[in-house]
């Protein structure tokens, strides 16, 4: 409870009983203001209709008291509504901030018919009713950002998870030979799905050796060398030795400022040097010229 | 040291995974545009990726902020990680190689100052941490090399 309810109850009960009374007037005007009109462009009835639910809605908002709660059950009603209605401006180009000031076009003109309620809308009862409808017609602004960025947010959480998927191929070189380009910032989770597939391709391929390109990777600090190092003790215990290629010469002498020791790991500086190492290791013939293999003879 | 004139500092929170990933691509810009060469900008970079970790790890998250800075001739990045975290009891233990309470490699902190031209670390227990380091740009005279 805040401030704003120091008249209790008494306007809020007032408000409701208006919204109930003028609901037909009031949707009438609502599915003019551009918010409606723009979203429901079939019928006009359609827009009437959604225009009514959001009236119903903020009556029972009114009735409970709680003009400030966005959390108030009475929206719950509309929540899914208004959210479509938001995604909807918003695919058509619309800013948040455009799509907050339709939702505040919608207050003048139900204030105006508030106002015509009373016989003097100077009077300190109409003006905490006035009160009570901007406190509500705020709070409804809330309400449908919240809705848009809470839709956004589960948008985001879905590309990631595909983003995680699809940028994690396990490709076969050889029979024997497989590898993994790691593309991007290489953090706990996606490490955990690189790991999960290449040791999935090891099995599948029966390889025995297994290339993790870093070509693409911007940023090798120690966490990304942790989780390089633990893949490689992974696939080793499954039988697969591992080359890590594509390192830079920038990573290169950053791993060795920051301490790391990559001792234990066979390195290349390019995917093609760890497939000539590889195919050397099975005994496969190369014919034709081998591509100079860079820091050994 | 001065701030240069005409640039203020960029102010990045430091909350998430993805704090840490949009941290390292501002670090990167910033030092691009100041001219930094390839090895430098990874350096530097590197170096940010740890102390932002440590800010988010140990910290409990807070903000890093980039400023470039002048010396004279010299041009250079600052960038300081705060956390209002718990502090670093021992401070000379942390910046040991290898020694790590995150169930890392223990290089962060000791790795980041071997990366960067100057590193200082001000903290006390309960009273949170900042680490401010500094990268010169390669041939300008460094102000106080080895500093740390």
């Amino acid at each position: 409870m805040s401030e704003h309810d120091a008249a209790p109850g008494a306007a809020a009960q007032q408000v409701r009983a208006f919204l109930e009374r003028r609901r037909e007037q009031i949707a009438q005007r609502w599915a003019d203001a551009p918010l409606f009109r723009t979203v429901f462009t079939v019928s006009r009835d359609e827009a009437v209709e959604a225009s009514k639910a959001v009236a119903d809605a903020l009556a029972a908002v009114a009735a409970s008291g709680r003009l400030e709660d966005i959390t108030a059950a009475g929206y719950g009603t509309v929540r899914e509504q208004l959210g479509r209605t938001a995604a909807a401006r918003a695919r058509t180009g619309c800013s948040p901030a455009r799509i907050a000031d339709e939702v505040a076009a919608l207050r003048a003109p139900a204030a105006e018919l508030l106002r015509a309620e009373f016989p003097d809308p100077a009077a300190p009862r109409a003006q905490e009713c006035l009160l009570a409808l901007a406190l509500l017609m705020g709070t409804l602004r809330l309400v449908v950002m919240e809705t848009a960025l809470s839709t956004g947010e589960d948008l985001i959480e879905r590309q990631r998870q595909q983003l995680l998927e699809a940028t994690t191929p396990v490709i076969k070189l050889w029979d024997g030979i497989i590898a993994v380009p790691l593309i991007g910032t290489l953090d706990s989770a996606r490490s955990q799905v690189v790991m999960e597939n290449l040791l999935d391709a090891v099995v599948a391929e029966r390889a025995r050796y297994a290339i993790l390109d870093i070509t693409g990777v911007p940023t090798v600090d120690s966490l990304v060398a942790q989780h390089l190092m633990k893949t490689v003790a992974a696939a080793r215990l499954m039988g697969a030795e591992c080359v890590v290629s594509g390192i830079r010469p920038a990573i290169a002498q950053t791993i060795v400022h920051l301490g790391i020791d990559l001792g234990a790991i066979v390195t290349r500086a390019r995917l093609s040097d760890a497939l000539v190492y590889a195919l050397r290791r099975l005994d496969v013939e190369i014919s034709g010229p081998v591509p100079a293999v860079a820091g050994r003879p | 040291m001065q701030t240069s004139p005409g640039t203020a500092a960029t102010i990045l929170p430091i909350g998430s995974d993805a704090d840490l990933a949009w941290a390292r691509h501002q670090v990167r810009q910033a030092a691009a545009a100041l001219g930094f060469g390839l090895v430098q900008q990874t350096k530097l970079i590197t170096a940010a990726s740890e102390l932002a970790r440590n800010t988010l790890v140990h910290g409990g998250g807070g903000h890093l902020e980039i400023t470039p800075v002048a010396h004279g001739k010299a041009r250079g990045l600052r960038l300081s990680f705060v956390d209002t975290g718990p502090g670093i009891r021992d401070l000379e233990l942390a910046m040991t190689d290898g020694y790590t309470t995150g169930g890392g490699l223990g290089l962060g902190l000791s790795g980041a100052r071997r990366l960067v031209h100057e590193f200082r670390v001000d903290t006390r227990p309960g009273g949170g941490t900042t680490v401010t380091v500094v990268m010169w740009l390669a041939g300008m005279p460094v102000p106080r090399p080895g500093t740390g």
